[in-house]
Parts: C-alpha cells; structure tokens; sequence
C-alpha cells in the first residue's frame, strides 16, 4: 500500500509539472487555434537561465540562503523567457495568421531547433547540474516519503494555476482573452487589441514555463538543452487529454498523465508478471491518450467542436 | 505528335541520362560520400512521397509517420542478419516489410477514423513513439529487436549472385556500393512516383481530395470515408515500409535511435516546405532538406578558417542553427512551400487578398 501511496505522491508531483507547462500549450492553442511547438523550448531556457544566475551569484561569494538565490534566479529567467515568448510569436507565428495551420507549425519547429542550438552555444552540450543548495529533507505521510521542496512545487502549481484561473475568469484582460478565444474578429470589432491579446498569452504561458522548467531542473537536479523536448510532448500530450483549450483540462490532463505515468513505471512489472519493466513508462501516457481519444475523440473535458484542421 | 508531347518526351529523355549518370559524375567530382548522400535524398523522397499521401491528398495530420519506416528497416533486419541467423533475399523481404507496414497503418488507422486534426496528430505522434519505445526495449526477456544496441551486419542485397555490399569491377569500370545501390534506389524511387501519380489522378486521389477539403460533403456524394482514410494510411505506410527496408540494407545496421520523433518531424517538413500536395514539389523539399545540412556541413568550417582565420563557431552547431532559420524563413517568404500545385498557390493567393 505505501508503495501504492508513495507512487501517487511521485506521480502528483511530476504531474503538476506537466500541468503547468501544458497550460502554457493550452492558452495559445485556445487562442490561436495552433501547437506552439516551441514552448518546451521556453521551458529549458527558464531552467537554464535560472542555473547560470544561481551558480554564478554563488561563485560571486554572495551568502544567502539558497531559496532565496532560486528565487532571484527565477526573477531573471522569468522576465528573460516573458521575452522569448513573446519573440516567439512575433517571428514565427504573427506573420502567418491566416495561413493553414502546417505553416507555423513548421516555423516553430524551425525555431525550436534554432533555439536548442543557441542554447548550445551558450551552455554546451553536456547536462549541467542544479547547485545543491535546496535541502532535500523528506517528511513521511503513511508510509510514504515526499521531500519538502517536491511539496513546495506542488503548492506553488496548485497557487499559480489558481491565479491563472482567476486572471482568466476575473480580469479585464481575461475577458478580453475568452473574447478573442471565441471570434478573434468580433472582438477586435468590440475594441478588443487581438495583436496585444495574443502577446500577453505567449507571455504568460511563457512564465508559467519557465517557472516549470526551474521545478524540473530542482526535481531532476540537473538541466540540459535537450531537456525541453521530452517534458514538452508529455506537457503537450497532457494538454490534449485534458481537452486542448480547455484550462481545467490541461491541470487535470497533467496531473492525471503523472500519476498513470509514475503508477505504471511501479507496477508495469508486477502486472506483467516481469515482461515488461518500468523502461515502458512512457507507453503508458501515449496508451492512455489512445485509449481516451477513442472514446472521447475531443479529451476529457474538451467540448465537442467544429473541424478545425 | 505535337510540340508538347516532343518537348515532354525530350525533358524525360534529358532527365533520365543526367539521373542514369549522376552517381559517376557527383563521384568523381564531389568523392563518393556525396553519393551516398544522394543515395539518402532518394529513400527521402519515397519517404516524403508517402506522406504526402497521407497529409497532402487526404489531409491528415499524421506525426508517426517514422514507425512504418522503422517497420520495414526492422523486418528487413530480422530477415536478413545473423542475429536469428536468417537470410531471406531482399526480393522476399522488402515486399514483406512493405506489407507489414501497410498492415500497421491500418493498425493505427483503424482507432483514430474519427480524431479530427490536432488530436489526429498527437495520436499519431503517440504511436510513432510506442513503436520505437518497443524496438527499445524488446530486447528483453526474449531478444526480437537488440534494444538499444540495435541489428548489425544486415545482409546487402544480392541480384544474381552479385553483393551490392562489395566493389565489383565491370569493363574496367569500378562500381562501389553507393553507385549500385543508388540505382536499386532510383528504380524504386520511380516506382512509387509512379504510383502516387497515377494514385493522385484516380478515382481514389479524386476521393482524398474531397475527403480533405469536405468530409461531409464527400460522405454525402457516396464516399465511403472510413475505407479511403484507411487506404490513405496504408499505402502511405506502404511506401515508408519500402524505404525502411532499403535504408537497413544499405547502412547495414539500424537501431531505435534512427526512427524518433525529429525523423517523422523531418519528413513532415520536407513535404510542407516542398509544396503540400504536389508531387514534384515534395520531391523537391525531400532533396533539399537531404542535401543542404550536408553542403552546410562541407562549406560552414573551411568558410571560417577562410574569414576568421579560426573556429569561431563549433560547424555542427553552426550547421544546424542555420538550417532552423532557414526553415523558418523559407515558410515566412513562401509559406505555400516551394513549389505548390497551381490549385494550392491560388489558395493561398487568395487567402492573402482576405
């Protein structure tokens, strides 16, 4: 049982990751209808960045503790990536509005290359590790453990998706948001700025990226300029299950992907009677993706809509 | 015979003798890795041809597309390498591999009949993935793929008694691996130009056609929409299978590394940037986006030792940091692709006007 427990707090951890970069997935494709196939590489840069601050304040001689040298790293990288962001629409997806959608979807993938090898240009091509300055002291619940940062990033998910949420449903500028989800014409009719709209949704999304991709590299201990792609298709993957679009959906999707995905890498052994072991993980979240898109062809709890391909 | 067939007659002719020579002359002049990379440009516009069946004619977004590939390299490998010490010859188990290729594509054609656009894709891109997380890990408890080690020592093809994977002398003239593959290459490549054109102008291209641009509409006027997807993705397969078959013959060795998601990605951009759709166009993407990291490769590290007098830039990196602005550039100036069919320019001509 505490095996069973100890999987789903691993899974609720990782999952809430996936959550908060697939919104970042679902925001832009809310609005704009497209795959911002660039956003995983967000995600590395936030990690990246963060890093570079952290080790060199520390190189520096500054004394402080280290959650505070995090969070000063976290207020560099997540301006830096707000920036990239929103480059990242400008370059590759404003000059393509209105044609077909395998036309951005291949200038982000250009730009996701690019990206990955300006990154390597800047921090090379080995995996660099995250300075140990986070004290990874472990509390124990029913038997299973969970380390005091790994809840921290949980908290901190489940705070900055509230306040996503509330943005969204509550402010002048979600309303603005919603509008242009729905008819980008009529609401630029109703003096809604639709070009000012989208650049504060790559914004966002991007720094709730780069905000994850700081929780990876404390997670993992570790960054890397390839690390974007992987977590990405799974934050993407999870955004489709939860209903592309949909907010809610995405944090259910994520959160859901990370438990199916830690519960399966427990018991895929057990289950199979030693066939297949955890190295099958990752099958289990494109599985269940299959399996749901088949009965649920729009996600969980995506609304049925109009062919928009 | 009027002017234009004399002129189409005297392009093929002028056509065929500079493609019959190439390898000769590209090896004597560039050296034979260029011709092996030609070699390369010919499995990519079979690849490229087949998913453009899939995403060009019936519109389906489909980012998976390496797992056929990766279907036939590996029937290809199991039926000829010491690993299981069989040794089918390739006329056996190319059309096999082709076969099961196909069969896989109605495998995952079957269950995602009624996805529709961005959800096709992520399934399809889930798929490509189980496949090779599969070839990853089937090594174990019973060997079939090698896992990660991948198969080695692939049979070369044999014709008559001759191994394509040796140098052989005829008339004095020394013929490498790489020029007789590259005809066993050209010949095929042919073939399913062939077939894709005479698909395109069938009643079942004229189908794909209406399915892509009004599945309603299509099914309303009698199309039965479930079986012309299926044929999509199962031809479409067809010819990834083929490829897949010749490339594990030609390296000799294949491992999972080589059928990832950036290959399925590669090929999808070689049909977009090339002209969605139009066969000489997507021909001309797969050629391109063959060819140019390669010349990257070649002028990138002697152009800086030439300026700079030093490596400012690692060429690897430099290489590949170009080609992905050039792809973003190349879909910003011409985002119709390269070469588009005339149908699909004037689209684009007049989503333009608004």
């Amino acid at each position: 049982m505490d095996i069973f427990l100890q999987q789903i707090l691993n899974g609720l951890v990782l999952g809430s990751i996936y959550a908060l970069i697939a919104l970042g997935y679902t925001m832009v494709y809310g609005i704009m209808g497209l795959i911002n196939f660039a956003h995983g590489e967000v995600v590395m840069f936030g990690a990246m960045v963060t890093i570079t601050v952290v080790t060199s304040l520390m190189n520096a001689g500054v004394g402080l503790p280290g959650p505070m040298l995090v969070l000063i790293g976290l207020l560099v990288a997540i301006p830096a990536c707000m920036l990239l962001g929103y480059s990242i629409e400008r370059v590759a997806y404003r000059p393509l509005r209105g044609a077909p959608k395998l036309a951005p979807l291949i200038t982000a993938i250009g730009l996701s290359i690019v990206l990955q090898q300006v990154a390597i240009l800047i921090w090379g091509r080995n995996y660099i590790p995250f300075p140990a300055i986070l004290d990874h002291e472990t509390i124990e619940i029913f038997g299973a453990t969970i380390t005091k940062l790994q809840l921290g990033i949980v908290a901190l998910c489940l705070l900055l998706m509230i306040g996503l949420l509330v943005v969204v449903e509550k402010t002048k500028l979600g309303r603005a948001m919603r509008a242009t989800s729905q008819n980008p014409a009529v609401a630029s009719l109703m003096g809604v700025n639709v070009n000012t709209i989208i650049s504060a949704t790559f914004v966002m999304g991007s720094a709730l990226g780069a905000i994850a991709g700081v929780m990876v590299a404390t997670n993992y201990d570790q960054a890397h300029y390839y690390m974007g792609f992987m977590i990405g298709l799974k934050a993407f993957t999870a955004a489709v299950l939860g209903g592309i679009g949909n907010l809610g959906g995405a944090v259910a999707g994520g959160i859901l992907l990370g438990i199916i995905e830690s519960l399966g890498a427990g018991y895929i052994g057990d289950l199979t009677g030693g066939f297949l072991g955890s190295h099958y993980q990752d099958i289990f979240a494109f599985a269940v993706l299959i399996v749901v898109l088949i009965f649920r062809p729009s996600g969980l709890l995506g609304e049925k809509m109009a062919d928009r391909a | 015979m009027t002017m234009d067939t004399n002129k189409k007659l005297a392009v093929f002719i002028a056509s065929a003798i500079v493609l019959a020579v190439l390898p000769f002359v590209v090896g004597n002049t560039l050296g034979n890795s260029w011709v092996r990379t030609i070699d390369f440009a010919l499995l990519y516009v079979m690849l490229a041809l087949g998913l453009n069946i899939v995403v060009g004619f019936a519109g389906l977004l489909d980012l998976g597309f390496i797992a056929f590939y990766a279907v036939g390299a590996y029937t290809f490998a199991l039926l000829g390498s010491p690993h299981f010490d069989i040794h089918l010859p390739f006329y056996i188990s190319i059309p096999l591999g082709a076969g099961l290729a196909a069969m896989f594509g109605l495998l995952l054609g079957t269950p995602v009949l009624k996805l529709k656009g961005d959800y096709l894709a992520i399934v399809t891109l889930g798929f490509g993935e189980i496949v090779r997380i599969f070839m990853n890990n089937l090594n174990a408890p019973v060997n079939i793929t090698n896992g990660p080690q991948g198969i080695n020592l692939i049979d070369p093809i044999q014709i008559g008694g001759v191994s394509l994977g040796k140098a052989i002398e005829v008339f004095g003239f020394s013929l490498n691996p790489v020029h007789m593959y590259y005809y066993v290459f050209l010949f095929l490549t042919v073939v399913v130009v062939i077939m894709v054109y005479r698909l395109q102008h069938s009643r079942i291209g004229r189908a794909w056609v209406a399915m892509r641009e009004d599945s309603i509409a299509a099914a309303a006027m009698g199309l039965n929409i479930r079986n012309i997807k299926l044929l999509a993705f199962a031809l479409g397969a067809l010819s990834g299978g083929v490829a897949g078959g010749l490339f594990a013959t030609f390296q000799g060795f294949i491992s999972p590394e080589s059928f990832g998601l950036l290959e399925s990605i590669m090929i999808l951009a070689m049909v977009v940037l090339g002209g969605m759709g139009h066969i000489p166009g997507v021909i001309l993407g797969a050629v391109v986006l063959t060819i140019a990291p390669e010349v990257l490769r070649d002028v990138i590290g002697p152009l800086q030792m030439h300026t700079f007098g030093k490596m400012i830039v690692d060429p690897e990196n430099a290489r590949m940091l170009l080609f992905g602005a050039a792809m973003v550039i190349m879909m910003l100036v011409r985002p119709e692709g390269m070469w588009p069919s005339k149908r699909r320019a004037a689209e684009f001509k007049d989503a333009k006007k608004g």
